[in-house]
């Protein structure tokens, strides 16, 4: 506990600094102040919280049928949640769906807790069981930490899903003409001050991909690869991609395949 | 024994060919595959609406290029970018340059148009996102060139001249639509699509181009 509090005590420094001095760390190498904050930031992120609450509701009996999720299957086998997280998204026999980590934490919440997956795919982000979803994930996620990318691409419906999430990627729209692309398939590009990591390839894709969940800084919030993507597509200009939507699936397996082999890092800490 | 043995190992072998020879759908088939994806993985929120999801034949064009890897035929692209010339208008006075200092607060602004902008409030150009600009703002991105000294470099010391006259005509037709200019420029068509008003572009065109302004010192 002494711990957290020193980690957030300077969270709460580091913020300081980066409002404070905006100019001098664009003078420094933007690139370098950020990663050198972020390092400050590794050993205190508030990610740890969300991670813990996480393995809590898991283990905890909850929902109408008063069920825990450890029996849930998210691929290695009821139950298995060390290095399940570095295979998703991936095919699910009893779904018949390519699913992410996020829409099969749905499914196995209807299934064995007996809770709505549409109402919860519903509800707001930061809302009600989104925000337990979202610290399912991170917990999950962390099982994995320092695993690489292994994305299956064996079944037929994983392949077409790739397919599916490259030319999604791709797609221009919205009134700005913006796709993913636009910003996300170039080496050592940016917006602003903000490195873009290239998702077309290692390392960017790996990096990008691997890093989500991850605790936002800027706003003190947990994000889920799913609200990740939610903001990339409301700056896109498009309009709301639907939670747990076979859109934004599509795009996890074309950037989790495209990070193959890549670290998985999260629950990584952001700007 | 030995028969269902065998049987076995036919049913085995069977089903590893089967998964070999699973091959993808045709192209065709995984477009419209990806387009029955699109239709059923997004709502309308605020002012971004469904519509936006239908690409414009430029776009598809760009995006099948960009997605494939494969250059656009020359003669396609010289089509799109007659079709994005077209849209392109004269400022209705006649005057090119507003108002450098409005310019300035149009292109820090990356507002506008997203599902969490009010519909009708004032976009922003977010020309910083992109473009270094002036030499004060140290916060750009490197989409797009930079664009320090944009008209002292051209040679601009009166944008009224007749030696002027190109290149601010240039400067006025990339920025209502630069897909006039290059197929599949990634920048977006501010006037086409509504983005900026006249008034904006001509404030954004006075940032780049007039001597007095911070770009051009």
């Amino acid at each position: 506990m002494t711990h957290r509090f020193n980690g957030l005590q300077k969270l709460a420094l580091a913020l300081g600094f980066v409002s404070l001095s905006t100019a001098a760390f664009a003078q420094k190498s933007s690139a370098d102040s950020i990663a050198e904050y972020r390092a400050m930031l590794q050993d205190g992120n508030p990610a740890d919280l969300f991670e813990a609450k996480g393995e809590d509701l898991w283990k905890q009996k909850r929902g109408p049928k008063n069920a825990s999720l450890e029996q849930c299957d998210l691929g290695k086998g009821p139950g298995v949640v060390k290095g399940a997280w570095v295979e998703l998204p991936r095919y699910f026999p009893d779904t018949r769906r390519v699913q992410d980590v996020e829409s099969r934490l749905l499914t196995c919440m209807q299934d064995l807790q007996g809770f709505n997956a549409e109402d919860i795919a519903k509800t707001p982000f930061g809302k009600g069981e989104q925000n337990n979803v979202t610290a399912i994930a991170t917990w999950i996620s962390a099982e994995s930490k320092g695993m690489k990318f292994n994305l299956s691409q064996s079944h037929l419906e994983e392949r077409k899903m790739y397919e599916a999430g490259k030319r999604l990627f791709f797609m221009r729209g919205g009134s700005h003409d913006f796709a993913c692309a636009t910003c996300h398939s170039q080496d050592d590009k940016r917006i602003r001050l903000q490195d873009l990591p290239n998702l077309t390839k290692n390392p960017g894709a790996g990096n990008g991909f691997g890093a989500w969940p991850a605790y936002r800084v800027s706003n003190g919030q947990m994000w889920g690869m799913q609200l990740r993507l939610n903001d990339c597509y409301r700056q896109q200009r498009f309009p709301f991609p639907l939670f747990a939507s076979d859109a934004t699936i599509a795009l996890g397996v074309y950037m989790g395949v495209n990070g193959q082999g890549g670290e998985a890092i999260a629950p990584a800490i952001k700007r | 024994m030995n028969r269902t043995y065998t049987l076995g190992l036919i049913a085995i072998a069977a089903s590893l060919l089967s998964a070999c020879t699973t091959s993808l759908p045709s192209k065709a088939d995984l477009d419209q595959f990806t387009q029955d994806i699109v239709a059923r993985s997004f709502r309308a929120e605020g002012q971004a609406k469904l519509d936006r999801l239908s690409p414009d034949e430029d776009n598809r064009l760009c995006a099948e290029s960009e997605q494939t890897g494969v250059a656009l035929d020359a003669k396609v692209a010289e089509a799109i970018e007659a079709r994005n010339m077209a849209t392109i208008k004269p400022p209705s006075d006649g005057k090119f340059l507003g108002d450098w200092k409005e310019g300035e607060k149009i292109a820090q602004s990356g507002a506008g148009k997203t599902w969490t902008d009010k519909e009708g409030s004032v976009n922003g150009g977010n020309c910083y996102n992109c473009h270094q600009i002036s030499k004060e703002e140290l916060s750009y991105g490197t989409l797009g060139p930079s664009l320090y000294h944009y008209g002292k470099l051209r040679g601009v010391t009166n944008p009224d001249s007749a030696e002027s006259k190109p290149i601010v005509e240039y400067t006025w037709g990339k920025i209502q639509n630069a897909r006039a200019y290059n197929a599949c420029s990634n920048m977006p068509r501010f006037a086409h699509k509504g983005i900026l008003t006249e008034t904006q572009i001509k404030n954004v065109m006075a940032l780049l181009l007039d001597p007095a302004s911070p770009v051009n010192k």
